[in-house]
């Protein structure tokens, strides 16, 4: 179903399709009410950066970071981000698609510190490496926990703790 | 016998080394703290979240979707509605659906409501924390009138399971109208009377006062929101800047600190109550009569797609990412918890303060552990 996008978001959409020209494989798409950029890994840090500090976009404030397991599907992690510009009032949706197998991803926290705990989270429930992440200590777990909760295929009413 | 170091330790410059919880009163929850200090100065700490990690998550991909909102519920577990209402507007937006007229007036009205419980509480506490037992009293009554209501027009004290995808479970009862108004009287009554009971006192303000600072640039930077983002002086509220359900068509004020201390934090949320009841004046005197719940199928299921949004709790900006499979349990759901990112900037906020200020800086966040778990 689409919906339609709201006069911010339609202005972002086309600041966003005139300024992505030096992100050759970026796609710029469309999720609902939400503008959504889809980016290579390997683009992630210089395109958040760029997100970030270009005075049209000023994305300074990190909204969330998700993980969707879709290894039945295509065998990869998806990693969403939520990005809020305070400043222009925009809303956006970034994804990246890393194989399943293994999972490993630049880390964000140099842009947003905000991220910190968000990637260390994921790292605990799903196993994504977030590489250049300060410390990836488990958050949310226990340090002698094994696999990875958050995934399709743990067993999880299988588990028992006691 | 050798002496185990913990990480992070440096004979030289570090004197001790000071654990704060799991099990500790003024931790709001079970949440450990682990503080090195130099003789009174917090040099160094390191928050430990995870003691009430439940799944909620992940449980919800196995139940549907009317199921998680009782889950929903259970993470902010003072703030019920809000979240409830964070769940279904998402869902909502998944399957298109308008909510009738009414349904979005009572969900406002109970919201606004429910963060006046959530900062009568916070009030009540954060007079504790700094060594006031009176504030807690008075912050407790106001609260518990407000319950209430809560247990008259929902059944339950908390954890109400009122809000549906598409509307409400069941309209008002018939004498909501006399008793919402006794219920604004007194509460209105019962802010001035907390403010001048606490807000004035010289003790209070010389603890509070300078302690704790932490600027618009870092808030931000941090993920921080809520009333903690706007104590920094950022005017961000999402009823405004990313209006949701029907909060445009209210006239209210965005109450801002200047410093970013923790007075500004507690001072923000005492007005931040003030603004809610303007609105519930305001949706009172407009509700329309009409139905309360769209027609949606018993069992949701929301077409292929993802849908994010994002809405003011009391705690600050909750937002909920579901993605549908097309089933009638949900593929994943994710909550951006506000209190899991306000507390990133603890550490910032602590470090340099005074030992016996740590206390009153957490307190300041007004956390609940339920939700930075969750």
């Amino acid at each position: 179903m689409t919906q339609s996008l709201n006069e911010f978001s339609i202005n972002l959409q086309q600041t966003l399709s005139r300024k992505l020209t030096s992100f050759p494989n970026s796609d710029l798409g469309q999720e609902l009410d939400l503008v959504l950029v889809r980016v290579e890994a390997s683009d992630l840090v210089r395109l958040s950066d760029f997100l970030k500090h270009d005075t049209d976009l000023l994305f300074s404030y990190f909204a969330s970071l998700s993980v969707v397991d879709y290894e039945q599907l295509n065998n990869t992690f998806e990693v969403v981000y939520h990005l809020i510009s305070l400043t222009h009032k925009y809303k956006l949706c970034m994804k990246i698609s890393i194989p399943y197998d293994d999972p490993r991803i630049d880390s964000v926290t140099n842009i947003w510190r905000a991220a910190n705990w968000f990637e260390r989270e994921s790292h605990d429930l799903y196993g994504v490496v977030f590489e250049g992440h300060p410390n990836l200590e488990p958050l949310l777990l226990y340090e002698d926990f094994e696999g990875y909760p958050g995934r399709k295929s743990f067993p999880f009413h299988e588990y028992k703790e006691w | 016998m050798e002496i185990q170091q913990q990480p992070g330790y440096d004979p030289d410059s570090i004197d001790l080394m000071i654990n704060m919880g799991p099990q500790h009163p003024s931790t709001h929850g079970v949440f450990r703290l682990v503080i090195w200090v130099d003789g009174e100065r917090i040099i160094k700490s390191e928050p430990h979240v995870g003691y009430l990690h439940r799944g909620s998550e992940k449980i919800s991909e196995s139940e549907r979707y009317n199921q998680i909102v009782t889950l929903f519920d259970r993470l902010d577990y003072v703030g019920n509605l809000n979240n409830e209402l964070a769940f279904c507007l998402a869902v909502e937006k998944l399957m298109g659906i308008t909510v009738p007229e009414r349904a979005e007036y009572i969900r406002v009205i109970l919201c606004e409501l429910n963060r006046i419980a959530s900062h009568m509480l916070f009030y009540g506490v954060y007079g504790l924390d700094s060594g006031a037992m009176t504030p807690m009293l008075y912050g407790f009554r106001e609260r518990e009138r407000i319950q209430d209501l809560f247990q008259r027009i929902t059944g339950a004290r908390m954890m109400h399971n009122y809000i549906r995808i598409g509307g409400i479970k069941e309209d008002l009862p018939t004498d909501f109208d006399s008793r919402i108004g006794i219920l604004l009287d007194d509460l209105k009554r019962g802010v001035d009377e907390c403010d001048q009971l606490l807000s004035g006192n010289e003790m209070f303000l010389a603890r509070t006062k300078n302690v704790g600072i932490l600027d618009a640039a870092d808030a931000v930077d941090y993920g921080v929101s809520g009333p903690t983002l706007r104590a920094s002086g950022v005017a961000e509220d999402v009823r405004v800047t990313d209006s949701y359900s029907i909060y445009d068509r209210f006239d209210f004020g965005i109450p801002l600190g200047t410093k970013g201390d923790c007075w500004d934090r507690y001072y923000v949320r005492v007005e931040e109550m003030r603004e809610s009841i303007k609105i519930i004046e305001n949706a009172m005197r407009d509700m329309p009569n009409g139905d309360i719940l769209a027609k949606v199928r018993r069992i949701a299921r929301p077409p292929k797609g993802e849908a994010f949004v994002r809405t003011e709790s009391p705690r600050g900006d909750l937002g909920v990412f579901v993605v549908s499979d097309g089933s009638d349990m949900p593929y994943r759901v994710k909550v951006r918890a506000p209190s899991f990112a306000n507390l990133q900037a603890l550490q910032l906020m602590l470090e340099g303060a005074y030992l016996a200020d740590a206390v009153l800086i957490l307190g300041s966040i007004d956390i609940i552990m339920g939700e930075v778990d969750r």
